[in-house]
């Protein structure tokens, strides 16, 4: 028996519970989720440690986004930062009085009327940035669809550096029917505040006050996220993406669709980025043009590796591990150690060095990653180990034969 | 290993007889990418004749001094088009390997106390030790990051590699961070960079110009000529064409990938040295960005080709120039970079096409 039936055969152990197929992954689900929601009631509304809890669950999104390009299709994206840019600046635009000549309100509260500028409510400018974003990645995806991995990975890094030009030189732009009221950004000033989240029925939130309401808003998204994930990585679709993935040409001789496909893996992963972006804006109540570097692009790429690519537990477990690894462990526990051992510099100064460090480490000892899915773990171990029966991936063979 | 299946012949639908179609399609994408090319220059060079100005000295003079930046471009992009052409990886931490070389260059200035006062003689012979203890240092620098980050993957999938590249490219910034700090470093105006030599045809030429091109133009020559006409540079070509049947016709197919990785490090080196002259002030920063410019060049020349990564930092150089001159700055990275996604739209195969494995 081969390996790769070996493994796909490995029986998946989860005993079932309850006469309705109720199994223990139910329960453990549940209890989780039960858990994520309780969770913030333990700790200080307003601790440095929500924020970071709320940050990494924003990156959970950006990163299952990143992992159906990455992950599931193949596309390496290193320009991911463009879609929490057009994200961001989308709450920057609708949800501030940055435009302040113009007065448009569409179902916000009271208060956020009486303020010039343009302001929709939270839920309407979760769908324009899902929607402006989805549109980016069509665009960015479209000169990608006839080149090979390496050099899309090229163009997403050069499309993301064009869009941060745009942000910093922004405000020397105007659109083109509008005055010079209308810049295209604040560039390397912030656009701040941006209005609270304000959600129907509920009253708004105030992040002065209590940020669990921020931190159910982007649970719930998360969960969303998740749930569109899951059911997509099963679907025909998710299916296609794979199999684009381990080979194009055999994909599309089995009418696989390799346009259609690519773009719709670039389409839901950006959505995805923009949702974040889009909740970031209001969430951290700045909008930066400095916010949008390479380096942010690489930091949400190597939670993906580091938890697994195309593994979507895997990917949550990296994005929770590395944005407390930056956001805690490194500034505040880890900063004095160098010191200590007499070099004068803070640990914080190697900030984006460790993230470099990780994905050379985790790409040469462990490259499925912490939690990997099944079908990559074979995948990378196919060829290597000599008990394989698939010929290995093309390339330079070093030593002798076998 | 399990190297007794035949590896995947690869891009099979490439090598078919190209259809009217798609032979059209390579046509207009070459003379599209040509019209592009020449969109800037032509374009400011008839407004310079038409408006006030009516000449073109100073479209001339962008383009000199684009062509001598270009030379720096080059060395770099050639150390892309190697890698690449020899193992298909595109080596993203190339660009930081050349800042090391700057940062290094200019730490030796100050071991070897070479400064402003410093005489001619002292000033060339120092700036010669400068340009081969960086090139041997940058070229190690390059072996070592391929036999730690590179040869363990090489059966991997090949996001893998690019993967740990693109950590590599990281580490360095980081150790360029910590050496030098957050901000640009001026460096000791050694040549006195922005001299003027003499005045051809209206065009300006500094001594950073002939010092660059005086540096580049040799070593840039003598490594064609290594890999033309020496037998590891055959070995080398031979193995970009397929390392298999290279390694059984007894090329040590490492060694050789080592002395690839060798040689564009030390041309990374020495571009680090001049970039240090030509711009007199240098950051970490510096090779990311220099580093993309010079893969956009190797890429329009056609990666894989040498001449054509040269044509292509020339070329990359002329449109930095032109747009910095007359555009602005901070609007560079952009065109440099909507040109890089136009290229690959209209012609991935570059300029003069691959010399890669595939066209072999």
């Amino acid at each position: 028996m081969s390996r790769f039936d070996a493994v796909m055969q490995r029986p998946l152990a989860v005993p079932v519970l309850g006469p309705r197929g109720l199994t223990v992954s139910h329960v453990a689900a549940f209890a989780v989720l039960l858990f994520a929601i309780v969770f913030p009631l333990f700790f200080d509304p307003l601790s440095g440690f929500m924020t970071t809890t709320i940050q990494a669950l924003a990156f959970v999104v950006m990163a299952l986004g990143l992992n159906v390009m990455v992950g599931f299709a193949g596309l390496l994206d290193l320009g991911y930062v463009a879609f929490f840019a057009i994200g961001a600046y989308t709450s920057g635009w609708v949800m501030s009085g940055f435009y302040g000549s113009a007065n448009i309100h569409v179902f916000v509260s009271s208060t956020i009327e009486a303020l010039p500028g343009i302001h929709l409510n939270f839920l309407l400018v979760l769908v324009v940035a899902a929607v402006l974003c989805a549109i980016a990645a069509v665009i960015i995806g479209l000169p990608t669809l006839r080149l090979r991995g390496d050099y899309i990975a090229i163009v997403t890094l050069a499309f993301g550096e064009i869009i941060r030009v745009f942000a910093i030189n922004g405000p020397t732009l105007h659109l083109p029917f509008a005055g010079s009221d209308y810049p295209l950004t604040a560039g390397k000033q912030s656009i701040t505040p941006i209005d609270q989240i304000d959600l129907p029925i509920l009253s708004p939130l105030n992040s002065f006050l209590t940020l669990r309401g921020y931190y159910w808003v982007i649970l719930g998204l998360v969960l969303v996220c998740l749930f569109i994930v899951l059911r997509l990585r099963d679907s025909r679709i998710g299916r296609a993406w794979i199999a684009m993935r381990e080979d194009e040409v055999a994909a599309a001789a089995m009418g696989i669709p390799l346009v259609k496909t690519k773009l719709l893996a670039y389409l839901v992963g950006g959505a995805m980025g923009g949702l974040s972006g889009a909740f970031l804006g209001p969430f951290l109540q700045v909008v930066n043009a400095d916010q949008f570097a390479f380096s942010f692009s690489i930091f949400i790429l190597a939670m993906i590796i580091l938890g697994g690519l195309g593994s979507v537990w895997g990917v949550v477990l990296g994005a929770l591990l590395l944005t407390y690894i930056n956001n805690y462990i490194i500034p505040d526990v880890l900063d004095d150690v160098p010191g200590k051992l007499g070099l004068d510099f803070a640990f914080s100064d190697l900030g984006f060095g460790v993230f470099g460090f990780l994905l050379v480490i985790v790409m040469i000892l462990r490259p499925q990653g912490l939690l990997p899915e099944r079908r990559r773990e074979i995948e990378l171990t196919e060829g290597l180990d000599g008990g394989a029966d698939g010929p290995p991936i093309a390339g330079v063979t070093p030593g002798g034969p076998a | 290993m399990a190297t007794n299946a035949p590896p995947v012949p690869r891009r099979r639908l490439s090598q078919r007889l190209p259809t009217v179609s798609e032979s059209f399609r390579e046509r207009f994408g070459q003379v599209a990418l040509i019209v592009l090319l020449l969109a800037l220059p032509v374009g400011y060079g008839v407004t310079d004749l038409t408006g006030d100005q009516g000449d073109l000295a100073r479209l001339g003079t962008n383009l000199f001094q684009g062509i001598s930046n270009g030379t720096i471009l080059a060395l770099i992009a050639v150390g892309y088009t190697l890698v690449y052409g020899i193992i298909e990886l595109i080596n993203f931490a190339h660009g930081d390997v050349f800042m090391i070389g700057s940062f290094i260059s200019v730490g030796l200035f100050g071991t070897l106390g070479l400064g402003l006062a410093t005489g001619t003689l002292g000033v060339v012979l120092g700036l010669i030790v400068c340009l081969i203890v960086a090139m041997l240092v940058t070229g190690t620098l390059n072996v070592l990051i391929e036999r730690v980050a590179y040869r363990p993957l090489r059966d991997a999938p090949k996001l893998a590699p690019l993967i740990t590249a693109v950590g590599f490219s990281f580490i360095l910034q980081n150790v360029g961070l910590l050496w030098l700090g957050g901000s640009p470093k001026s460096v000791p105006d050694l040549i006195h960079a922005q001299e003027r030599v003499t005045t051809i045809l209206g065009i300006a030429i500094s001594r950073a110009d002939i010092v660059a091109i005086a540096v580049a133009v040799p070593l840039m020559a003598g490594v064609t000529i290594f890999i033309t006409q020496s037998r590891m540079g055959k070995a080398m070509r031979a193995t970009a064409q397929d390392p298999e049947a290279a390694r059984l016709m007894g090329i040590k197919v490492d060694t050789t990938i080592s002395l690839t990785f060798m040689l564009g490090g030390m041309l990374a080196g020495a571009a680090g040295l001049l970039y240090a002259l030509y711009q007199t002030n240098i950051w970490y920063f510096q090779g990311f960005q220099a580093g993309l410019l010079a893969f956009t060049a190797a890429v329009m020349g056609g990666i894989g080709n040498l001449k054509g990564a040269v044509a292509g930092g020339l070329i990359i150089g002329c449109i930095q120039q032109i747009s910095d001159n007359r555009i602005g700055t901070q609007w560079t990275p952009a065109i440099v970079f909507a040109y890089l996604i136009l290229i690959m739209v209209f012609r991935p195969r570059g300029l003069f096409g691959e010399e890669t494995r595939e066209a072999g």
